[in-house]
């Protein structure tokens, strides 16, 4: 990536962040807030151990749910129903996790494949409707997010309920030793120590490697070079000999399975056990992320650490009185301008390449005449 | 080559019956299926008029939704954000009720809706944005924005919390009079009707108290909304800008030919879309007296199904909105036995759908049907009682058997979802 490169690619996501606090701040005011105060009062929140540490845990979840919203995008597959996958793979994964008491990391192994396997099935009934039937991937997706929302909540009151617990429907909780570990030690053993109830979540790794292999997968697999080419013309693919009803098949049952590991982060790290507490909207927050970052893994990393610290620092607006939901104002007007901006740089690019290549095409015939 | 395909493929089956009459005999059939299930289960709270009033009324919302979305599809722009629209028509119905009552209330709702609609308009139309990553981006915006709204305005005031309106009143309800019993000035006028619905004649009874709970204590904005159908219908199929609207949906770059401002039309379109589903969310308000917030549910998807279902025209979208609602009034409105026999009606109609696959030839679907109405006759025989969340299920479930038995015959307007610009084709 050289300097102008760079510089396209930060030029709309810069400028949609600052436009969205603008917006904020006019917000603000508007309330009688001193937009000053409310931004030194996030960014007080997100300075310091406590805060990066929060703003990583919640990052990585992000980030794996972003890939999988991406993994779809990346052949223009839209998958809404990501927050389903997710959903129905935490009930069955939590279910599961704390009725087979295995050994701790062989549990923890067990949960991980029944969440990817309950949320790939769960995403390829749209795959499958959309390939044999020709229905539309956003409804079907969409469908499958109301019927997921309807069956979860049968199945967590009758069959897979906790029925020590009177008062709030969960699963039972998952043995001590089948959570994954936090990294404090491994901080500690480089010298960095965490003050006391502040854990960076193990699930980072995963992260990482989910990442790492999203890179591998999509830049550096024949599979990962059929899914973009399907996804920047799928009749160019599909006539070089790309089966395109494998390709989706595949792409869903992949992002339905990254949207079941990412449940795990709040299973196998923080609440132990699916239940009313788990948080309803993660599928729809990776949309935003894959949206922010442009479904690459670098981006989707930033935009997942963008969003995670907005919501770290808009907690900090209660201490100076100020509604913490304009938290929400800056990262939902920061996506809407950011989907807005991509567009737009996206077309002046495209249109400077045609010029580009109409020039070069000129300077040739100029050279050779006929 | 695939053209003469088609039309030979096409001219095996040609039964030349309308789609009115279509709709009609479907409309006779599933009366049928609901006397029938109501006289075998007993319960005649499945067909009573109270619950045919409530599910008339619960579909208003859905099918304001299911509208807007109509409005914006016939023009070529999927809103996806119906959710979102209908966030901002609730906050806002609340908001402008609590100041100006139940009138204010729904001129709010469509006010706040259509600005759902300016933002959809403005990333889909004017740059080209793809319509179903704008729609889920103001699905994302519009809850913190209505949220921070109420932190601002409602919190702290008389009758208003961070998640609710100070109170914004109601509109009346009205009874017809000579059908329905309604009163005219102090004068009780007759109700056959309701003397028909008391006999509970197989089907007559039914259809009495059918029409009975669209005419008896029916709120006054229920009525008002329900009208925008019809009114929607003739324009966008029968006027020369429903025709406009129509072609800049189906072929932009043709419609942009022929003199049409195509831009300028789909604006004006997503800004109404946005509207009517912020009516959507207006009625819910004024229902319930406040906005409270996540009011709406899940009614802007279910609208998006309701639309779908109905194969993006007015009467099938109020036909699935009503199907989709009636099982929740059923719920709400008696409990458990009618719930049950809703169930059976259900068995009712998925053995008609096998049955009406297998004279296609299609064995396949049709087996898939017999054994999903096993399955569900079993349920039925076993459970004493239908589970809500199981319940809820129902319309997603209903909308992706259609999409799974159908989605050759829907047809949507062509150009749904493409980005267009001036000099495009």
């Amino acid at each position: 990536m050289n300097l102008t490169q760079v510089r396209r690619a930060l030029t709309a996501p810069v400028a949609a962040l600052v436009l969205s606090l603008l917006i904020a701040s006019v917000a603000l005011l508007v309330a009688g807030h001193n937009p000053g105060t409310a931004y030194r009062a996030m960014w007080d929140n997100v300075n310091g151990a406590d805060g990066i540490v929060t703003i990583i845990n919640y990052a990585s979840r992000y980030y794996v749910m972003g890939t999988a919203v991406a993994m779809g995008f990346k052949m223009n597959l839209f998958n809404i129903g990501a927050n389903g996958q997710y959903q129905v793979a935490a009930l069955f994964a939590g279910a599961v996790g704390a009725v087979l008491r295995l050994p701790g990391p062989i549990n923890i192994a067990v949960m991980i494949i029944v969440a990817m396997f309950s949320g790939g099935v769960w995403a390829l009934v749209p795959g499958l409707l959309n390939v044999t039937r020709k229905v539309n991937i956003v409804i079907a997706t969409i469908m499958m997010n109301g019927v997921a929302g309807g069956l979860i909540g049968y199945l967590l009151r009758t069959k897979f309920r906790d029925k020590a617990d009177f008062m709030t429907a969960h699963t039972k909780t998952i043995p001590a030793n089948s959570r994954v570990p936090h990294l404090n030690r491994l901080l500690r053993f480089f010298g960095y120590h965490l003050p006391d109830q502040t854990f960076l979540h193990g699930f980072l790794i995963i992260a990482f490697f989910v990442g790492l292999g999203f890179y591998l997968l999509i830049y550096r697999s024949r599979f990962g070079y059929d899914l973009r080419a399907s996804g920047m013309n799928a009749a160019a693919a599909r006539s070089s000999g790309v089966d395109p009803k494998r390709m989706v098949l595949t792409t869903m049952a992949i992002s339905g399975a990254l949207a079941g590991l990412a449940a795990m982060s709040i299973l196998l790290s923080e609440q132990f056990e699916y239940g009313d507490r788990f948080p309803t909207l993660l599928g729809f927050t990776g949309i935003g992320v894959a949206l922010l970052g442009r479904n690459s893994p670098g981006g989707i990393a930033a935009a997942a650490l963008v969003l995670a610290a907005i919501e770290q620092g808009s907690r900090g607006l209660a201490i100076a009185k100020i509604p913490q939901e304009i938290g929400q104002i800056i990262q939902g007007t920061l996506l809407f301008v950011a989907v807005i901006a991509y567009e737009v740089v996206r077309r002046r690019n495209q249109a400077a390449t045609i010029r580009e290549a109409a020039a070069k095409t000129a300077s040739l015939h100029a050279a050779v005449p006929a | 080559m695939s053209v003469v395909a088609a039309t030979v493929g096409t001219k095996k089956r040609t039964f030349a019956v309308s789609p009115g009459t279509t709709a009609a005999m479907l409309g006779v059939l599933t009366m049928v299926m609901l006397s029938a299930a109501r006289v075998i289960t007993s319960a005649p709270g499945l067909t009573g008029s109270g619950t045919f009033g409530s599910a008339i009324g619960l579909a208003v919302p859905v099918a304001m939704a299911g509208l807007g979305g109509l409005i914006s599809e016939r023009v070529g722009i999927v809103n996806i954000g119906l959710q979102g629209m209908m966030v901002f028509g609730t906050w806002g119905a609340g908001f402008f009720g609590w100041h100006f009552g139940p009138w204010g209330a729904l001129a709010g709702g469509a006010a706040m809706g259509a600005l759902g609609g300016v933002l959809l308009a403005l990333a889909t139309i004017t740059f080209g944005v793809d319509h179903a990553v704008a729609g889920v981006a103001i699905n994302l915006l519009a809850p913190g924005v209505a949220r921070f709204l109420s932190s601002v305005l409602f919190a702290g005031k008389e009758g208003g919390t961070l998640t609710d309106s100070p109170p914004v009143g109601h509109l009346g309800r009205l009874t017809l009079p000579f059908l329905s019993g309604g009163r005219i000035g102090s004068w009780h006028s007759p109700d056959p009707l309701g003397w028909l619905e008391k006999h509970h004649w197989f089907l007559i009874g039914d259809s009495a108290s059918l029409l009975r709970g669209l005419t008896r204590d029916i709120a006054v904005e229920t009525v008002l909304l329900l009208a925008l159908l019809p009114i929607v219908g003739y324009v966008v199929w029968r006027t020369p800008v429903g025709l406009r609207l129509r072609s800049s949906g189906e072929k932009p770059s043709a419609a942009d030919s022929l003199g049409v401002n195509v831009i300028r039309i789909r604006w004006a379109a997503v800004v109404v879309s946005g509207a009517v589903a912020g009516l959507g969310g207006a009625w819910l308000v004024t229902n319930v007296g406040k906005y409270q917030q996540g009011q709406e549910g899940l009614r802007g998807f279910l609208g998006l199904a309701a639309l779908i279902f109905g194969n993006w025209r007015p009467a099938g979208l109020f036909a699935g909105a009503l199907l989709f609602q009636f099982a929740d009034s059923v719920r709400l409105a008696l409990g458990d036995a009618p719930a049950r026999a809703f169930v059976l009606t259900v068995v009712f109609g998925l053995a008609a759908l096998a049955v009406w696959q297998f004279t296609r030839r299609s064995i396949t679907t049709a087996g898939v049907l017999v054994a999903s109405t096993v399955g569900l006759f079993l349920y039925f025989a076993t459970a004493s009682r239908v589970d809500d969340k199981l319940g809820s299920i129902f319309p997603y479930l209903i909308t992706l058997l259609v999409l799974l038995f159908s989605s050759e015959r829907l047809r949507p307007p062509a150009s749904s979802g493409q980005p267009w610009f001036k000099g495009g084709d």
